[in-house]
């Protein structure tokens, strides 16, 4: 299908815009297409929960279609929501948003970022992002007229972009920047030191600081530090969120923005023309999952938890060294050892094991010589998975 | 410790090797508070749920309502007792509300079960009266659910 889509693009060259053609596509969607054709896989590749939406919010949703609430909602989100979500950030990390101005509903934290993006950007701005990062923040970035500079991260910093590093690529072109802990693909997450460091940089240049914190929930031992808490932050900083890994509504579409009255107002700008609103039906599923989530919330946690104890383990067991990811879903070992590219690991794997997982070259040059692992799969998945890894391992160690 | 038993109770087939890594204790500790609470009657049986109609067998099975009169100094435990020792009685409950005794009854037919309570059940001295309700369908059992069609993976096998 993408080799058509490609073909379709390029004969049309002149019309589709220069900022679209010239765009690269996603290093996932490629390894979709080699997928499809390899039958009974089973897959670490996979992005998103692997629970069902708990049964009292997707009650909630069939709730409020049979009450008729099929209709637009105003622009920034059902009112009540937002009180929600409001106490939400209050009761969990301290800060406080007013519900009226200063909180925006979205369409999954992606419509959130594509916003924040967007609303910032002058043509050349810069924005500076972690490498590797998740998919979507160098293109959006680039379609919203911006440059997105890249700072390396590496296993001796634990896949936590440093300060110091930032600030040597700091121009006068520089206008945010851009970071999402615990991060996808790594499963990094900041430490409040780190993150105030930043956070000091940001200050000290005048930045703004976009902070993706879609996988807040999803941490293990260690507690999450909500960036625009940070003193001095809640000014210049727009925090991206949603409900799709701590809920598990991947397919709701649902998230949110939390920034200063005069950031949330440039956003609902472009959202008033763009997406009007977030789907009702979602929004009102959203309230039932902040009213009387928490404890399925942490369930899912806890499951995630043990599963991921499990993967790292034996990852490391069978020769991938793998530091320990102490957030969202995720595992990042080093194939190195296999003196394989990522690519050609994953590749490799997938058709004489049928195992998927993500090169990590998809999230960036310095993904380069680790795959992403995804650990949201049931437990009998990852030991079977982890089983033919290592006789995938054990055998190329043998042929090389 | 808790976790090691919530554990359990999902998979009883759970290793002590696989626990150790989930809850990050060694095998060692793991085994051993295991094999303590076989000892101390914590951990009672470790079972299987089957879906045995799936297996063309199917047993019959009531849930019965008991009235019963309290015994002095002993309350409703002698008369639980007397019942719940019969083996076709399944689960026995002591509950608040129009009856004492909720009692979950197996047996092959319904002739079986009918004897039961005629039989041994209702001319029980401190048994005032009985209700009888034949299951018609399983939908939910110990926290699991029959009868839903096979669960397919809607995920895509590839996601950013």
């Amino acid at each position: 299908m993408l080799n058509t889509e490609s073909a379709a693009t390029e004969s049309r060259g002149n019309l589709i815009s220069q900022k679209v053609a010239t765009l690269p596509p996603s290093g996932i969607r490629k390894f979709f297409d080699l997928l499809s054709s390899v039958e009974d896989i089973i897959s670490l590749g996979i992005g998103e929960p692997d629970f069902v939406t708990p049964w009292h919010i997707r009650e909630a949703g069939t709730y409020s279609l049979e009450k008729g609430y099929t209709m637009y909602t105003s622009n920034s989100g059902i009112l009540e929501l937002r009180q929600e979500l409001a106490s939400y950030l209050d009761l969990h990390y301290g800060i406080s948003y007013h519900p009226e101005h200063e909180i925006l509903i979205t369409t999954g934290s992606s419509e959130g970022l594509d916003l924040a993006l967007r609303a910032i950007i002058n043509p050349g701005d810069e924005v500076i992002i972690p490498d590797p990062c998740y998919v979507a923040y160098p293109a959006d970035i680039t379609l919203a007229g911006g440059v997105p500079i890249l700072v390396p991260t590496n296993e001796e910093n634990n896949f936590v972009v440093r300060a110091t590093d930032i600030e040597a690529r700091i121009t006068k072109q520089t206008k945010a920047i851009l970071s999402g802990y615990p991060a996808n693909p790594t499963g990094a997450v900041m430490s409040q030191k780190e993150a105030r460091a930043i956070a000091e940089l940001a200050k000290k240049h005048d930045l703004l600081v976009i902070s993706d914190e879609i996988y807040a929930r999803l941490v293990y031992g260690v507690e999450h530090i909500c960036f625009p808490s940070l003193p001095g932050m809640k000014e210049r900083a727009i925090l991206i969120s949603g409900f799709s890994k701590s809920h598990a509504m991947t397919g709701w579409r649902i998230g949110y923005v939390a920034a200063e009255r005069s950031f949330t107002q440039a956003l609902t700008k472009i959202h008033q023309y763009t997406m009007l609103s977030a789907s009702t039906i979602a929004q009102m599923a959203a309230i039932e999952a902040l009213r009387n989530g928490e404890a399925e919330v942490e369930k899912m946690v806890q499951e995630y938890n043990r599963r991921r104890r499990f993967m790292v383990k034996r990852l490391n067991e069978i020769g991938l060294p793998c530091f320990e990811p102490k957030g969202a879903f995720y595992a990042f070992p080093s194939i190195k050892a296999t003196g394989m590219s990522s690519e050609e690991f994953a590749e490799k794997l997938l058709l004489e094991e049928k195992v998927a997982v993500v090169p990590g070259t998809a999230f960036g040059a310095c993904g380069e010589g680790f795959v992403r692992c995804c650990y949201a799969t049931s437990l009998s998945n990852i030991e079977q998975a982890l089983r033919r890894m290592g006789r995938f391992v054990t055998k190329s160690r043998l042929t090389a | 410790m808790k976790e090691i038993f919530e554990i359990l109770e999902q998979n009883a087939r759970a290793t002590p090797e696989q626990i150790s890594i989930m809850v990050d204790k060694p095998v060692s500790e793991v085994e051993e508070i295991i094999k303590q609470a076989e000892k101390d009657g914590i951990i009672l049986k470790y079972r299987t749920i089957i879906d045995w109609p799936k297996l063309g067998q199917e047993d019959v099975w009531a849930l019965i309502e008991v009235r019963v009169t309290p015994q002095r100094d002993v309350g409703f435990d002698a008369i639980a007792e007397r019942i719940y020792q019969f083996p076709e009685v399944y689960s026995a409950y002591l509950v608040s509300g129009t009856y004492e005794l909720a009692m979950l009854v197996r047996g092959k037919h319904m002739q079986e079960i009918s004897s039961f309570v005629t039989e041994k059940l209702a001319p029980l001295e401190q048994v005032q009266s009985t209700v009888t309700h034949f299951l018609l369908k399983r939908y939910k059992e110990n926290g699991e659910t029959f009868h839903l069609p096979q669960e397919t993976n809607r995920r895509l096998p590839i996601t950013p």
